[in-house]
């Protein structure tokens, strides 16, 4: 809460600008604005097919937007490709977990590095005395992640045979492997039961407060977001439909009839 | 519609190996290394020439077992690269009067470059459709390397004789002998280099996206960077093979680098484990000795029974040599328990 009034100030960290996208006729999203203040955690929801994951999927630079623009600290990202979003500090995890499936814990994490580090095919076959040095050094980093993470004793498993929980977990370990600035999370809490969503909701706010971190939480679970958002937007049919703090949307009439229906229908 | 979700359901075009179960242990790789220098020791010098050609042919299936096991990309078209590095060995051999060990490094370096450009409309291609475009790359090479506008340097459908280089210094090796270690050297040099590779931070690339490109990509790993890299590092590796069997046989020409040859490489990397690096020798002397045993079998019937024989490989140990070393460790480690 704090942090994000502090910020309310200065220039938004990521800003969204009038962003539309349309799939062939169908308009997915429909000039959505909204901006991101550095440290804060910023709640996207929404009923199903309203945009959340598409907006998701813009900011990773997986959809290109037909109109409007996103900021990254002033810069525009629309003419980044993919792979070049990581290195300006946007990380992200998936909805239904796009891990590595044949690799370790460990390796799935240090592939998260990938944007953070460098190195060149015929050093790596050579492993040449900086390449070595490299991966020393990344390795620190990466078991330190993986501490933090709890994922200690898994940490040389395959993570195909992983429960969905821990590889959720796995997930988030190698984002945060990246350093971002900012982080995507797309429904963390699916799949979770009562107890896990709980333990959940924690760790993001530790994330965003050890880490430094800004946090866009697109998520069905309405106590979720509630509970650590500063910030909300709320969207429906690619339209936003309220914008503000939790109690603000919880209580905005369009949003409940959004969630609930109207008494006209 | 969305990209993500395909790709989340596509089935898995290779099934994938663990990097961790991708190389030896250190005491098995010690008995293995020790079996190849002794080895030789004691044969006449055409098994000698046999010995060569494995470790040429394993060398190929391990270029192919670093694009398909660790990129997750097919290939039928490895015979071309096999051509260009055997063509750029002999003709800069008997052209030019370059050193042949000199040769070889080039001949990498050139098939590298070839196999970088193939790779990028490659890049649109995947699973069978890009085995069906390597595929035609394979049938191509025969006809191009017969072209009269080249006759001059490659010998038309004639070929070109390569001479067999001497025992350096004196040695007082046969020359079969001598190739066997040099070749054995330059083996051993490309298998570390190459285990070192999938180690890194490139091999991690590569196996990302062998196993999830969305991911890798967002993860900031250039997908078609890499997927070239991987057809290039292949092929190099490949021309080098090409090239140290160009000098093992004494002579190349235009029929020898059909798709048949591609097919068997690929049927090595099959038979040995996709992915499971040293599962390249073991697929080499599958498809060097088991036509022969075919043929010591039934004469008339040599196809048939090899057709046999590689059915029942496929039948009893899907994984190859990998599922049968397995199966040894575990069974070791038992031993060792009881």
């Amino acid at each position: 809460m704090m942090q994000a009034q502090v910020a309310q100030g200065q220039s938004p960290l990521l800003a969204v600008r009038d962003v539309s996208v349309v799939f062939g006729g169908i308009v997915a999203l429909n000039g959505v604005s909204f901006d991101m203040h550095k440290g804060a955690i910023l709640g996207l929801i929404g009923p199903n097919g309203a945009g959340k994951t598409t907006l998701f999927n813009c900011l990773s630079r997986l959809y290109q937007p037909s109109t409007g623009d996103i900021l990254m600290e002033g810069q525009s990202i629309l003419t980044r490709p993919p792979h070049k979003i990581a290195e300006i500090g946007i990380g992200r995890t998936f909805q239904n977990v796009a891990l590595f499936p044949n690799l370790t814990v460990l390796d799935n994490v240090r592939v998260g590095t990938h944007a953070r580090t460098n190195s060149d095919i015929v050093s790596d076959s050579l492993r040449l005395g900086w390449v070595r040095r490299g991966e020393a050094e990344l390795n620190k980093k990466v078991h330190e992640i993986i501490d933090y993470l709890d994922l200690g004793d898994v940490a040389h498993t395959v993570v195909s045979g992983l429960p969905f929980g821990t590889q959720k977990r796995v997930e988030l370990a190698r984002a945060l492997a990246a350093e971002p600035k900012i982080l995507l999370l797309d429904e963390p809490a699916g799949g979770l039961n009562h107890e896990e969503v709980h333990v959940l909701g924690d760790l993001i706010r530790r994330i965003r407060d050890d880490r430094h971190m800004t946090i866009l939480l697109v998520e069905h679970h309405m106590g979720l977001v509630m509970s650590i958002a500063d910030h909300v937007v709320a969207l429906n049919f690619g339209r936003k439909l309220a914008e503000g703090t939790p109690a603000q949307v919880q209580s905005d009439p369009d949003v409940i009839k959004a969630y609930l229906g109207s008494k006209d229908q | 519609m969305s990209s993500v979700e395909e790709t989340a359901n596509e089935a898995p075009a290779v099934e994938a190996v663990p990097k961790k179960a991708m190389t030896l242990g250190m005491g098995a790789s010690l008995v293995m290394l020790a079996l190849l220098i002794i080895g030789p020791m004691f044969v006449k010098n055409f098994i000698v020439f046999q010995l060569t050609m494995l470790l040429i042919y394993a060398l190929a299936v391990l270029a192919l077992n670093i694009l398909t096991g660790g990129s997750g990309q097919f290939s039928l078209g490895q015979s071309a690269f096999y051509a260009v590095g055997a063509y750029t060995s002999a003709i800069l051999m008997e052209h030019f009067g370059v050193n042949y060990a000199v040769t070889l490094p080039i001949a990498g370096l050139i098939c590298f470059g070839f196999g970088y450009l193939f790779g990028q409309p490659a890049l649109r291609l995947s699973g069978i459709y890009l085995a069906l475009a390597t595929f035609a790359l394979a049938v191509a090479m025969p006809q191009l390397l017969k072209l009269g506008v080249f006759e001059h340097w490659t010998g038309g459908v004639q070929g070109l004789v390569v001479t067999k280089p001497d025992a350096p210094f004196g040695l007082p090796i046969s020359q079969d002998r001598w190739l066997y270690y040099f070749t054995l050297t330059v083996a051993i040099g490309i298998y570390i280099a190459s285990v070192n590779l999938l180690k890194s931070r490139s091999g991690r690339a590569f196996m990302a996206i062998r196993d999830n490109e969305i991911a890798a990509s967002a993860m900031g790993v250039d997908v078609a960077l890499y997927k070239t890299l991987a057809f290039g590092v292949s092929a190099g590796i490949t021309g080098v093979a090409g090239g140290l069997g160009a000098i093992a046989v004494q002579f190349v020409a235009p029929d020898a680098y059909t798709i048949t040859l591609a097919i068997s490489l690929f049927l090595g990397m099959v038979v040995g484990g996709v992915g499971w690096l040293p599962g390249s020798i073991v697929g080499s002397a599958f498809i060097i000795f088991v036509p022969n045993i075919a043929e010591g079998i039934s004469k008339g019937l040599s196809g048939a029974v090899f057709g046999v024989l590689l059915f029942l490989v496929i039948f009893l140990v899907p994984h190859g040599a990998r599922q049968v070393a397995m199966v040894a460790q575990h069974m070791l480690g038992k031993l060792g328990k009881g």
